[in-house]
C-alpha cells in the first residue's frame, strides 16, 4: 500500500466529491469539453471571461477521484485571475506533474493544487491529473473567449 | 489446486508489482505466455529466421514451412474445413477489418442491413459503423435481456430479408457470457446473411468448432491465447474469401503485376500482403500445443471453480456491485466486472495496483454497452488456467481497503 497515502490525501479525496465547483455558470463565455479517450474520462469546462480576467468558473462530468479533484483544484485557483496568469499556472502545473519543477518554492502559486505532485511519480495517472488543465488551455487559446 | 501445475510454466508469475506478489487478473486484456511459446519465438528469431515463400534456400523453406505448419495447426484447432480458409492477421481487430472493408464495403448495399449486438468490443462495432455510412445501409442492434444474454425477440425481429450481415461476438468482454453463436447464425442464414465472430474471448477458454457455430467469419487474437502479440486469425469459409476482393496490396499477395493493373494469388495468399509474422505464428503453434496437452473441459473447470469461489464472496461485501453475473444461463466464463461504490473504477485499480493485483479499468472498448449499463465505466477482472484461489483472496483483500484509502 506503499505510495497510496501520498497520492489520496484527505484534500484529494474530499475535493474529489466536493460539489461546490460541479455547476453551471449563470452567463458563460466559454463552455469547453475534455476527454481522455482511453479511460473515458470527462468534464465540461465552463468559463466567463470578462475584461481578460476569469470572473467565474466551473465544471461537469465524470471521471476518477484525481481528475475530479484537479478540476476543482484548478477552479480554485484561476477564478479572479488574468487570463495571461492562468496560462502561467497551467504551464507551472504541466511542469509540477512531469517532474521538471527543481524549485519546490515555485509550487507554492499553485496553492492546494500542489497536492498533486505526487502524481508525477504515477505515469499511468499522469493524464487524470492533466485532463482540466489541459481543457482550460484550449478554452483559453480560443479566439473570441472573452 | 490444479492451477499451480500451470503456475511453473508461467515465470513472469514470480515477479513481484509495487513490493508484492503479482496476482494477474487481466487475462481478458491478454494472457502471460508460458515458456514454451516464449522458447518457440526465441527459436524461430535464433535459428530459422527467413523471409517465406521468397528465397530458393533452405532457411527460407524452413521458415515457410513453420509458417504454413502454423496455418494446419490452427485449421485443426477451430476445425476449419481447409487450411486456405484461415488467415493470419495481426490482430482480431484486424480480421474483423479485413472483413469489414473486403466483404462488407463491396457486397452490402445501400438500403441493406447490418446487425450488431449492444454488447460488441469496439473492434466489432466501429468498422460496421464504416461500412454502413460508406455503403448507406443501417446498423441496427441486438439488445440485451435483464440477465445480459442477447434479447431472443432482437435475434428473432432485427435480422430480416434486408440484413446481409450478423456481427457478434463469441463471449462478450465485459460480461463473460457466452452467446448461442449457433442460433444467431442459424437466424443470419435463414435470411441469406453471412455470421461474422468475434471470438477474442472464448478461443482460449473453450473448445472452438466454426462449423458446429455456423460462423462465415471466425475472429481471434493470438495474444489473448497465450501467443506473442502481433498474430491473429481470421478463419472465413472458402467460397466467401474466394469472391472477396484484396484487403492490402503489395507483395506476395499477387499473380501477375503489369504496368497498370495486377492478377492476384490464391487463397489464403491473396489475404497476405507483405512480409508476415511468421515468429509470432511460431509462437501461435507452441500456444496450442501447449492448450492441448490439456482438455478444454479441464480449462473450463478451472475457471468455473474460481468463479464459484469468488461470487459467493463478492456478493457478500455491501460495497460490490456486479454486471453479468446473474445470467440465467449455464454460460458464465471467467469474467467478473464490478464497481465499488462511489469509486471510481480508476481508483480501484490504483490501489488494487499498489496492493499487487492487475484489474482493468475503464470501458473496455465497449462504450456503448456501458451506456446501456448505466455506468460510465466499470472494473473487471478475468481469470486464467494459472490463477488459483489465492489469487481471489488476495484481490478480495485488496478490494477491502479501497474505501478506506478513498476516505469512505
Amino acid at each position: 500500500m506503499n505510495g497510496l497515502s501520498e497520492i489520496y490525501t484527505e484534500l484529494i479525496a474530499e475535493e474529489s466529491r466536493n460539489p461546490e465547483n460541479r455547476r453551471h455558470l449563470p452567463h458563460p463565455t466559454c463552455c469547453e469539453k475534455g476527454h481522455n479517450p482511453s479511460c473515458g474520462d470527462e468534464i465540461t469546462l465552463e468559463l466567463e471571461v470578462q475584461d481578460g480576467r476569469i470572473a467565474d468558473a466551473s465544471f461537469t462530468g465524470n471521471g476518477c477521484a484525481i481528475s475530479q479533484a484537479s478540476a476543482s483544484l484548478m477552479i480554485n485557483l484561476i477564478k479572479g485571475q488574468s487570463v495571461e496568469k492562468a496560462g502561467s499556472l497551467i504551464a507551472l502545473f504541466q511542469r509540477m506533474i512531469k517532474d521538471e519543477v527543481t524549485d519546490v518554492g515555485e509550487l507554492e502559486e499553485l496553492e492546494d493544487a500542489a497536492a498533486l505532485q505526487s502524481i508525477s511519480h504515477m505515469p499511468a495517472r499522469v493524464k487524470c491529473a492533466l485532463l482540466s488543465w489541459r481543457t482550460l488551455e484550449k478554452a483559453l487559446d480560443k479566439p473570441g473567449r472573452g | 489446486m490444479d492451477s499451480v501445475e500451470f503456475r511453473k510454466d508461467f515465470p513472469i508469475l514470480n515477479r513481484k508489482m509495487n513490493g508484492q506478489p503479482l496476482v494477474y487478473l487481466d487475462n481478458g486484456a491478454t494472457t502471460q505466455k508460458p515458456e514454451h511459446v516464449v522458447r518457440a519465438l526465441c527459436g524461430y528469431y535464433g535459428g530459422c529466421n527467413a523471409n517465406p515463400h521468397r528465397g530458393a534456400y533452405e532457411l527460407s523453406v524452413k521458415a515457410t514451412e513453420i509458417y504454413e505448419q502454423a496455418r494446419a495447426r490452427v485449421q485443426r484447432f477451430i476445425n476449419a474445413a481447409r487450411p486456405e480458409e484461415i488467415i493470419f492477421t495481426k490482430n482480431a481487430t484486424e480480421a474483423l477489418n479485413l472483413v469489414a472493408y473486403s466483404y462488407g464495403l463491396n457486397f452490402v448495399q445501400p438500403g441493406d442491413e447490418i446487425v450488431i449486438s449492444v454488447a460488441e468490443h469496439h473492434s466489432n462495432l466501429v468498422p460496421w459503423q464504416r461500412v454502413a455510412k460508406q455503403r448507406g445501409a443501417t446498423l441496427k442492434y441486438i439488445y440485451l435481456e435483464e440477465d445480459g444474454n442477447l434479447s431472443e425477440d432482437d435475434i428473432e425481429t432485427k435480422i430480416t430479408e434486408k440484413t446481409k450481415i450478423v456481427a457478434v461476438t463469441h463471449v462478450s468482454n465485459v460480461l463473460g457470457l457466452v452467446n448461442d453463436v449457433r442460433r444467431v447464425a442459424d437466424k443470419a442464414h435463414s435470411v441469406g446473411a453471412v455470421c461474422v465472430v468475434d471470438g477474442a474471448q472464448s478461443t482460449a477458454h473453450m473448445q472452438v468448432d466454426v462449423q458446429k457455430l455456423g460462423a462465415d467469419f471466425f475472429a481471434f487474437s493470438g495474444h489473448k491465447l497465450l501467443s506473442p502479440m502481433g498474430i491473429g486469425v481470421l478463419y472465413g469459409r472458402k467460397e466467401l474469401l474466394e469472391t472477396m476482393p484484396p484487403f492490402l496490396m503489395g507483395g506476395d499477395m499477387i499473380e501477375y503485376v503489369e504496368e497498370q493493373d495486377a492478377t492476384f494469388a490464391e487463397l489464403p495468399a491473396k489475404f497476405e500482403a507483405g512480409t508476415q509474422n511468421v515468429g509470432g505464428a511460431a509462437g501461435l503453434t507452441a500456444a496450442i500445443d501447449y492448450l492441448e496437452q490439456f482438455t478444454f473441459a479441464r480449462i473450463e473447470q478451472i475457471e468455473k471453480e474460481l468463479l464459484d469461489y469468488a461470487l459467493p464472496r463478492l456478493r457478500e461485501l455491501p460495497f460490490i456491485e456486479l454486471y453479468g453475473c446473474d445470467t440465467r444461463r449455464n454460460n458464465k466464463t471467467g469474467i467478473i466486472t464490478f464497481n465499488v461504490k462511489d469509486v471510481h473504477p480508476h481508483d480501484v485499480a490504483t490501489i488494487l495496483d499498489a496492493q499487487g493485483v492487475a484489474i482493468r479499468a475503464g470501458h473496455h472498448c465497449a462504450q456503448p454497452l456501458m451506456r446501456y449499463l448505466g455506468q460510465n465505466a466499470t472494473c473487471r477482472a478475468s481469470f486464467y488456467l494459472y490463477n488459483t484461489r489465492e489469487d481471489i483472496d488476495r484481490w478480495i483483500e485488496a478490494l477491502q481497503q479501497v474505501r478506506k484509502v478513498m476516505r469512505l
